[in-house]
This record gives C-alpha cells, sequence and structure tokens, in this order.
C-alpha cells in the first residue's frame, strides 16, 4: 500500500510549493505587514527568496538524477533532465522579468503585489507543465498559468489596450483549452488512464490512423498548437502582446512559449509518438505556415512590440521543425532554442521596457529612432538581441537555428531546411527596420530612458548570455543534453 | 614554430577595438590616431609571417588548435598555406590605409566607424585563417554586421538600401551554404562515427556524385554571391556607390576576395567530383566570361565615376573565377595572384574617387575633365593605378591576367578568346575614363583651383604603387608562394595531373586538355 505522500513525492513537489507558498505570502504580507506602497520592495525581496528555494530544490533534484528521473504520486509528477532544464529557464525568466516589473509599473501606476504573486503562479503552473507526466496533472498546470496570465495581460485595468487584450487572450485562451480537454478526454477514453504512459500503450496499440487516435490527436493539437501561437492559432498573440503590460509581454513570450513547448514535447513524444506518421505531416505544413506568416507579417509592423510578437510566431515555427525532424539532434536542438530563445527575447523587450516612460508609451518605431546617439548602450544590447534573434553567428540564437537545421538534414528533410534558412534573411530585413531606425535615424525624443538597477542587471544577463552562449557554448550545451526525453 | 603568432596577427585589431572603446569620443584626434597605431601594428605584426613562412612546406603553416565546443566538433582551429598568406597581408596593408584615408573623410561618430572597421578586419583575417568550417562560418557573418553600419551609417544618399541589400544577399547565401556545411558534417558523422568540422577530416569523406552536386550549389550560391559572379552582381554596385570610400576599398579589395578564396579552400578540395564535373566546370567558366564581357560593357556605359569602377570589378572577378575553374596550376596561380592585384589596383582606383570626392562631392564623370592641369600629382597616380588595372605590362594587373588567360586556353581555347574581349574591353573603359576626366582642358571652373594630393594621401598611395610595380617587374616570390598549394589543389581535384602533364601536352592544347584525368576518378 503507498502511502499518500511520500518523502519522494515531497521532494519533486518542492519546487511548486515554494512557489505556491510564496505566492500566497506576497498577498498575505501586502495588506498584512507592509500596506505602505513604499514598502513595494520587500514584495520584490519575497519572490526572489522563493525563487531561491525553488531553485534550491531544483538543484538537489538535478544532483539526484544520477540514477535516472524520479517519479512521484504513482507516476503523474517526475524529475527528469526534461522537467528541470525547462524549470531553470522558467526560474530565470521569473527572477529576471520580476525585478523589471518594479519600475515599470510604478511608471504605469499600477503598482499592486497580485502582480509578483501571480508571476509565482503562474510559474507553479508552467512548473507542472513540464514535469507533469498525467493528463489530469498537465491540464490543471497549463489552466493556473493561463489564468494567471489572463489576469497579467490585462494588469493595467484604466487601459483599453490592456483590457482588450486580456479579453481576446481570455476568449480564444478558453476556447483551445476546450479543445484540449476534450483531446484529453478522448485519450482517457482510449487507455482508462491519464497516465501518460498508459495513453502512449494504448495509441500505439490502435495504430496512428484509428479514428479515435486521429480524433485525440486533432483535438489535442488545436489546444497545444494555440498555445505556442502556431498558425492558424497564432491570431491572439499580436493583440495581447501588444496590450499587455510590456513586462508581461516579456514574461508571456519566453516563459509561457517555454512551457507550451514543454507540454507539446511531452505529449507528442509521449502518447502520440507513436502516431508519428499521422501527425507529422500536418506538423509539416503548420510549421512551414507559421514561419510563413509569422515573418512575412512581421515586415510591415510599425509597432515594435507587435513585430516582435509575429517575430515570436516565427520562432515557434522554427521549433516545430525541430520536433518534425524528431531525431535526438531535433529535440536537443529545440532545448537550446528555447534556451537561448529565451535570453535573446527577453532582451529585445527589456530594451522596450526602458523606452516606456512617463508619458511616452516608446513601442513605436519612431520611439527608438536614434536611439545610438542617446543610449549607446541600450542600442548595442539590442543589436545583439536582434542579431541573435536573426541567428547570426557569433549569438546564441545561431546555435539554435545551426540545431534545427542540422537535424532537418540528418533526418533529410532538406527542402524544410533550406526555407528555414530563406527565411533568415527575411527576419533579417524586419530586425534591421529597428536598427536602422535606431543607428540611422536622429533623435526624435530626447527624454532620457527609465532606468532601475534591476533594469541594468536584467539587461546586463540577458546580454552576457546571449553572447556567452553565443561564443562559449560548451556547458549549456551539455545542459541542455541532459534534458533529452527517452 | 608555434608562438601564437596567427592569433597574434588575428586579435591585434581586436585588442585595439577594445582600446578604442574606453577612449571618450570627444578626443576626436586620439580616436584617429589610436585607430591608425591599431591597424599598423596590425600590419607589422603580420610581416614575420611572410619571412617565416616555409615557401617550400606543403600543408598548413602556424597551425594552432584548440577546443571550443567539443559537443559539436568545432574547434579553434587556424593555419594557413601560401593562398591565405598572401590574402592575409592584403587584409592586413588595405586595411590600414582604409583607415589611414578615413582620417579627412568621415567627420562624425568617429569612434563607432573606427570599431566597426577593426572589427571588420578581425572577420577578414579569420575567414582567411579558419582551417575549422564552423570557425569559418562564424567569421564569415561577422563581417556582414560591420559592413552593413560602414555602408548604412557613414554610406551616400542611398545607404539604406544598399546597405540592407548586401546584407540580404550576401546571408541568403551564406545561410545556404551553411546547409551544405551541415551536410558534410553530418556525412563525416555518419561515415567515420564522431562530429568535427576540421577541413582536412571532411577531405577525407568519399561522397557520391550526386550529393557532392548538390552540395557544390549550396556552396557556389554562398561563394558566388560574395565574389560576386554574374547573376548575383546586382548588390555590388549599389554597395559600392553608396559606401564611404574606405568602406568601398575595403569591399572591393577584400570582401569580395572570401568568395573566391571559398572556392578555392572549400569548394575544390572537399567536393573534387563535383568540381570536375563537366557541366559544373562549363556553367561556372561561362558564368565567369559572361560576367568578365558584361562587366566590362556596362562600365563602359556608366556616368557614375564609382559604379564604373564597380562594374569593373565584376568583370576582373570574372577573370579571377576563370582561373579558378580552368583547373590547372596556371589558373589556380593566376587567379590568387590576380585578387592580390584587383585589391591593389582596384583599392587605388576607389581611393583615387575618393579624394575628389573630399574635394567636390560629386562623383559624375562630366563634372570633371581636364584634372591634370590642376593636380599633377593625382594624375600621375591615377595613371598607374588605371594602368595596373588595365593590364600593362611591367605592372601587376598584365602578370595575373596574363596567367590566368594561359591557364584558360589550357582548358579550353574559346574561353580563352572571349575572355581576351574582356582585357580589351577593360583598357576602352580605363582609359576612356581617364581621358575624360584628367585630359582635355579643364570645363568646369568648379575644378580649377582643386588643391593636389596633400602628403598623407600621397602616402596612403605609395605602398599600394610600390606593390603594385614589384609585382610587375618581378612577381616569382608570389608564384613560388603558390606553387605548393597550388600543386595540392590540382592533385586533389585532377589526381595525376602531374604525372599526364606531359601527355596532355603531346596531344596538344585544346577541348580536350581537361579530358582523360576528369573521367578517371
Amino acid at each position: 500500500m503507498n502511502p499518500f505522500y511520500t518523502t519522494t513525492d515531497h521532494f519533486v513537489l518542492v519546487p511548486a510549493v515554494m512557489l505556491a507558498l510564496f505566492g500566497c505570502a506576497i498577498l498575505l504580507f501586502d495588506f498584512l505587514v507592509f500596506p505602505d506602497p513604499r514598502h513595494r520592495k520587500y514584495l520584490l525581496f519575497f519572490l526572489i527568496l522563493g525563487e531561491g528555494f525553488a531553485g534550491f530544490g531544483l538543484w538537489r533534484q538535478q544532483a539526484n538524477m544520477a540514477n535516472g528521473a524520479i517519479e512521484a504520486f504513482h507516476g503523474s509528477l517526475v524529475a527528469d533532465g526534461f522537467s528541470i532544464f525547462f524549470n531553470w529557464i522558467f526560474l530565470a525568466a521569473t527572477v529576471i522579468v520580476a525585478i523589471v516589473s518594479y519600475k515599470y509599473l510604478e511608471i504605469e501606476g499600477e503598482h499592486h503585489a497580485e502582480y509578483y504573486s501571480l508571476m509565482m503562479f503562474a510559474q507553479c503552473g508552467m512548473f507542472f507543465l513540464a514535469a507533469g507526466t498525467d493528463l489530469v496533472t498537465l491540464f490543471i498546470g497549463l489552466e493556473l498559468m493561463a489564468l494567471s496570465f489572463y489576469v497579467m495581460v490585462g494588469f493595467l485595468r484604466t487601459s483599453k489596450r490592456s483590457n482588450e487584450a486580456a479579453m481576446k487572450y481570455l476568449l480564444l485562451g478558453a476556447f483551445s483549452s476546450g479543445f484540449l480537454a476534450y483531446g484529453f478526454s478522448v485519450m482517457y477514453g482510449i487507455s482508462g488512464s491519464t497516465r501518460l504512459a498508459d495513453v502512449a500503450t494504448a495509441v500505439s496499440a490502435r495504430g496512428p490512423f484509428d479514428p479515435l487516435v486521429l480524433l485525440a490527436l486533432a483535438t489535442t493539437s488545436v489546444g497545444l498548437l494555440f498555445k505556442i501561437s502556431a498558425v492558424p492559432f497564432h491570431m491572439w498573440a499580436p493583440d495581447a502582446y501588444e496590450g499587455a503590460p510590456t513586462t508581461v509581454t516579456a514574461y508571456l513570450s519566453v516563459a509561457s512559449k517555454a512551457a507550451s513547448i514543454a507540454f507539446l514535447l511531452r505529449i507528442f513524444l509521449g502518447p502520440l509518438a507513436s502516431a508519428r506518421e499521422a501527425w507529422e505531416p500536418i506538423l509539416t505544413f503548420i510549421a512551414v505556415a507559421t514561419m510563413t506568416v509569422g515573418n512575412l507579417a512581421a515586415i510591415n509592423q510599425s509597432n515594435i512590440k507587435r513585430l516582435l510578437a509575429y517575430s515570436s510566431i516565427s520562432h515557434a515555427g522554427y521549433m516545430l521543425l525541430g520536433l518534425i525532424a524528431g531525431n535526438a539532434t531535433g529535440i536537443k536542438g529545440i532545448a537550446v532554442y528555447i534556451m537561448v530563445y529565451t535570453f535573446m527575447n527577453l532582451g529585445a523587450f527589456l530594451v522596450l521596457v526602458a523606452l516606456r516612460r512617463k508619458g511616452i508609451i516608446g513601442e513605436d518605431m519612431d520611439d527608438i529612432a536614434g536611439l545610438m546617439h542617446k543610449s549607446p548602450g541600450y542600442a548595442l544590447l539590442m543589436l545583439l538581441f536582434l542579431l541573435s534573434l536573426a541567428g547570426i553567428p557569433p549569438t546564441a540564437g545561431f546555435l539554435g537555428k545551426y540545431y534545427i537545421f542540422l537535424s532537418l538534414i540528418e533526418t533529410h528533410h532538406y527542402t524544410l531546411a533550406v526555407i528555414g534558412t530563406l527565411y533568415v534573411a527575411v527576419a533579417i530585413y524586419y530586425y534591421f527596420r529597428i536598427v536602422r531606425s535606431m543607428f540611422a535615424r536622429d533623435l526624435t525624443e530626447p527624454a532620457p530612458l527609465s532606468t532601475s538597477l534591476g533594469l541594468r542587471v536584467a539587461l546586463a544577463v540577458s546580454g552576457i548570455l546571449t553572447l556567452g552562449i553565443g561564443l562559449y557554448p560548451e556547458p549549456f550545451l551539455r545542459l541542455a543534453g541532459t534534458s533529452l526525453l527517452h | 614554430m608555434n608562438d601564437h603568432l596567427l592569433s597574434l596577427v588575428l586579435f591585434t585589431p581586436l585588442a585595439g577595438l577594445l582600446v578604442l572603446l574606453f577612449i571618450p569620443s570627444r578626443q576626436k584626434e586620439l580616436i584617429k590616431i589610436w585607430a591608425n597605431v591599431a591597424s599598423f601594428a596590425g600590419f607589422l605584426i603580420s610581416l614575420p609571417l611572410v619571412s617565416r613562412f616555409d615557401k617550400g612546406a606543403s600543408g598548413f603553416q602556424f597551425v594552432e588548435r584548440a577546443n571550443w565546443i567539443p559537443t559539436l566538433g568545432a574547434q579553434y582551429l587556424i593555419g594557413i598555406d601560401g593562398i591565405s598568406l598572401l590574402l592575409i597581408m592584403l587584409t592586413t596593408v588595405i586595411g590600414f590605409i582604409a583607415i589611414l584615408s578615413s582620417w579627412n573623410a568621415v567627420q562624425d561618430r568617429l569612434k563607432e566607424y573606427y570599431c566597426m572597421f577593426l572589427l571588420l578586419q578581425v572577420g577578414m583575417l579569420g575567414v582567411f585563417m579558419s582551417l575549422d568550417f564552423f570557425l569559418f562560418y562564424v567569421f564569415w557573418e561577422l563581417v556582414l554586421v560591420p559592413m552593413y553600419f560602414i555602408i548604412g551609417v557613414w554610406g551616400g544618399p542611398r545607404k539604406l538600401y544598399a546597405a540592407i541589400k548586401f546584407f540580404l544577399y550576401t546571408l541568403a547565401g551564406s545561410v545556404l551554404m551553411l546547409l551544405g556545411i551541415l551536410t558534410l558534417y553530418f556525412q563525416y558523422a555518419s561515415q567515420f562515427g564522431r562530429y568535427t568540422f576540421e577541413i582536412s577530416e571532411l577531405m577525407k569523406l568519399t561522397l557520391p556524385l550526386g550529393l557532392q552536386e548538390w552540395v557544390f550549389w549550396a556552396f557556389f550560391l554562398g561563394f558566388a554571391i560574395k565574389v560576386p559572379m554574374f547573376p548575383f552582381h546586382t548588390w555590388l554596385p549599389d554597395a559600392h556607390v553608396e559606401a564611404p570610400t574606405a568602406g568601398s576599398v575595403i569591399l572591393a579589395s577584400v570582401l569580395l576576395k572570401m568568395g573566391t578564396y571559398g572556392f578555392i579552400r572549400f569548394s575544390l578540395p572537399l567536393l573534387p567530383k563535383a568540381s570536375m564535373d563537366q557541366t559544373i566546370v562549363e556553367i561556372l567558366a561561362v558564368l565567369s566570361i559572361i560576367g568578365i564581357i558584361y562587366g566590362a560593357l556596362v562600365s563602359l556605359m556608366q556616368k557614375d565615376w564609382k559604379k564604373l569602377v564597380a562594374y569593373s570589378s565584376v568583370s576582373h572577378l570574372g577573370f579571377c573565377t576563370l582561373g579558378i575553374f580552368a583547373m590547372n596550376p596556371n589558373g589556380l596561380a593566376g587567379s590568387v595572384l590576380q585578387q592580390i592585384n584587383h585589391g591593389i589596383s582596384t583599392g587605388m582606383l576607389f581611393l583615387i574617387i575618393g579624394v575628389v570626392y573630399e574635394r567636390r562631392h560629386t562623383r559624375e564623370i562630366s563634372e570633371y575633365g581636364g584634372l591634370a592641369h590642376v593636380m599633377p600629382k593625382y594624375a600621375v597616380i591615377f595613371a598607374i593605378a588605371m594602368l595596373s588595372s588595365a593590364g600593362l605590362p611591367l605592372l601587376n594587373g598584365f602578370v595575373g591576367e596574363f596567367t590566368i588567360l594561359q591557364g584558360a586556353f589550357e582548358a579550353n581555347r574559346v574561353w580563352a578568346a572571349f575572355a581576351v574581349t574582356g582585357v580589351v574591353f577593360g583598357a576602352a573603359y580605363l582609359l576612356w575614363l581617364y581621358q575624360r576626366t584628367m585630359l582635355g582642358q579643364i570645363t568646369n571652373g568648379k575644378n580649377l583651383h582643386l588643391p593636389d594630393l596633400s602628403l598623407r594621401e600621397v602616402v596612403v598611395f605609395l605602398p599600394l604603387i610600390a606593390w603594385a610595380i614589384w609585382i610587375g617587374v618581378y612577381p616569382k616570390p608570389y608564384f613560388d608562394i603558390l606553387e605548393k598549394p597550388v600543386e595540392q589543389i590540382v592533385e586533389r581535384v585532377r589526381p595525376g595531373y602531374y604525372g599526364g602533364a606531359q601527355a596532355a601536352t603531346r596531344a596538344g592544347p585544346g577541348v580536350g586538355g581537361r579530358g582523360p584525368e576528369a573521367g578517371g576518378q
């Protein structure tokens, strides 16, 4: 007889427990201990402390991984290289965004403790997405993350744009969750179990073209592809990205995407792995469409947040290519890609955060004009992030693309490889519209950037990692190598 | 022998750049002086490469190897042979001259300007030194960014268009080249069970012809756009016309050579079967010849001085690629030498344009005329540069073109016949240009009081003129340096060429010149 809650269970769950505890603590402390708005910074310290504990838990898990994955709760949670790797990414993204948000929210006039606890709750949901091996656990994780994000996207209560974005995101998100739940119910129907391993056995017994398997595949894919904003389920992304507070956009585009990719990999390489024949052609089409729409639509954007939204759609397309290749290189490629994407995309949004000043929205192509004359450091960092997003060596972004292209060649998907590479040239075109604005145009807005210690630290970390991973990727590649799903 | 000399040469500009970053932007004089010192130091440090280079040795020299990314099998592996030695010397010399020539030409954002040049220098040197394909690719792409800014920030009226066109064209080519590289890398791993990007290791691959051809075309796109070969040349005139003088000089003299160097270093030795394939060779030779004649004819029609020289580059680079695909010692050695020659003479021509542009701010040929009366020193230097570019005997251009034509003749008489017309047209447009700008009476009043060259400007030209005359009068040391590497490449592409040379000569030079060996592998 298994006990209800073992030490192993605790060991695996502890990062999520810490996140939830500190998230709640922040809420309580806000009105019990530190009602004075000037004491908000203690809440930020609380968040960092909580992340420290969660990180310690992760680190302990990593140290005890020598004997392979650690299963908990009768196989509905697992601590394996995959979950730990992704959780490190979530943690890094949360901390970076949180320390930047402090000043930003002050400027927006919406600085509330809920923001920090929502971030921690969202991260808690991400934890379950990466570590869950049970349909119910995964679904709860997804909803926890998504609900936190619905609120955060609409966090600027008085802004029409923010509210509109939140409403769109909520409606479409709920719709896609419905699809996903339906797909999961079919999977349960096939296998009589919610464990991914059992579902996998049942699916492979039925074969890829069994009608029920196809039904489960189709509905689950809709939900998953919505989350990573793949075409044709990408419509929400530009609006939500544009309307949300910039720090939330950064968090959404990075952490939420990473968690959804982890979720997608868990499902497609787990229960649906044996149905590859059925989903490979569909995903191929979707990946190409995603890269096409993302890259082509980005060309004409004059709002930088929208431009980055479309670019992040196209990045989802590249990551799907790794899944289509499907070999170890491809999966490792996705891990490397999402890791470098986290830092370079965060970095690009952080520069936009610095552009938001009192009375200046700072997200238009014109707002960034002549940045090189005024703040060369920020302009050069932005250049670095954009080069990395485009995948130009020696920046980190190149490595992500390198692995994806290599995996396509190894699996003889030459046409996809050529399409993927040519879109790099398209991407350079629109990224360099921003560069052109920063370097070649005259200064239009002389007001100084809004910087804070947190922003500078966050930018420095993103910048150093974006360049550092590119110049000396060895340790990072090894880390990504530990994340392979077997 | 291994005292990291090559790394020192490679990273001297980078060290200069790092120091430059700490000089405040207001100290304009100091920035200029430091940039010149750094690039001159780069040149001085590269000199021992020549004195310590062993002409008789085959293989690579000054090799340095260090693990870089073991997971990928990428190494920091650099080394040079005779071909890279010449191109590296060209880079360090032209790099210094380009920076020296910018003293008065560039006034705003000096610090960024010189930083970009030093970064460009690192990238170019790295391309010519890398013996690891991954490292090569990193340097290859590294070059794009500073060049984009040099054109896009300090360029002419349509600078942004020209800069992004340059960037996109070359990037599109090089990402496709990356796919070719990855294919070889993957093939090596599946044949030998380990991953490496080392070029000498990749040469051990045995690949079927079909695959070689695909990879060849992938490489071709990367390199041909860079050269640029017809029909991929359209970015070049735009980039040249809009770039500042020093940018044009670097672009024409060194950057384009990255493409031809790529063919010689990678396409030929790594893909010998594809490189000897009848169809491929013919396509490339025909494209080269079209480039030679088309470039020359278009040059004849130009009203813009700089555009004329830009199109002449297309024509001259056509000779270089024709030499490569003649695929015999004369053709290859001539091609490398002609790359150096083109660097010297076209570099000078762009500098010459820069001189009058600084004074008059126009490049319309019709604005000038009779300048020899007011600028005698200038007229003399222009004459030498023009004649060197046109291929007058006793100047460098003649030696290179002659050797290439020899090689082309050996490969295919028809090629040589067509290519010769390029020489004739070349002389025509250059002489006509000289006549229209320098000779006759001064027709435009604005030109009456143009000052002649200053001492600094003369100093900029002197080393290039000396070099041009040296190669023209006594090219033997160059051919000596090139002999071994060229021999290796020819032996690699056409095994038994040297053994069978007698037989080929007996059969008479002609269309069959590259017959039996081609089928024999």
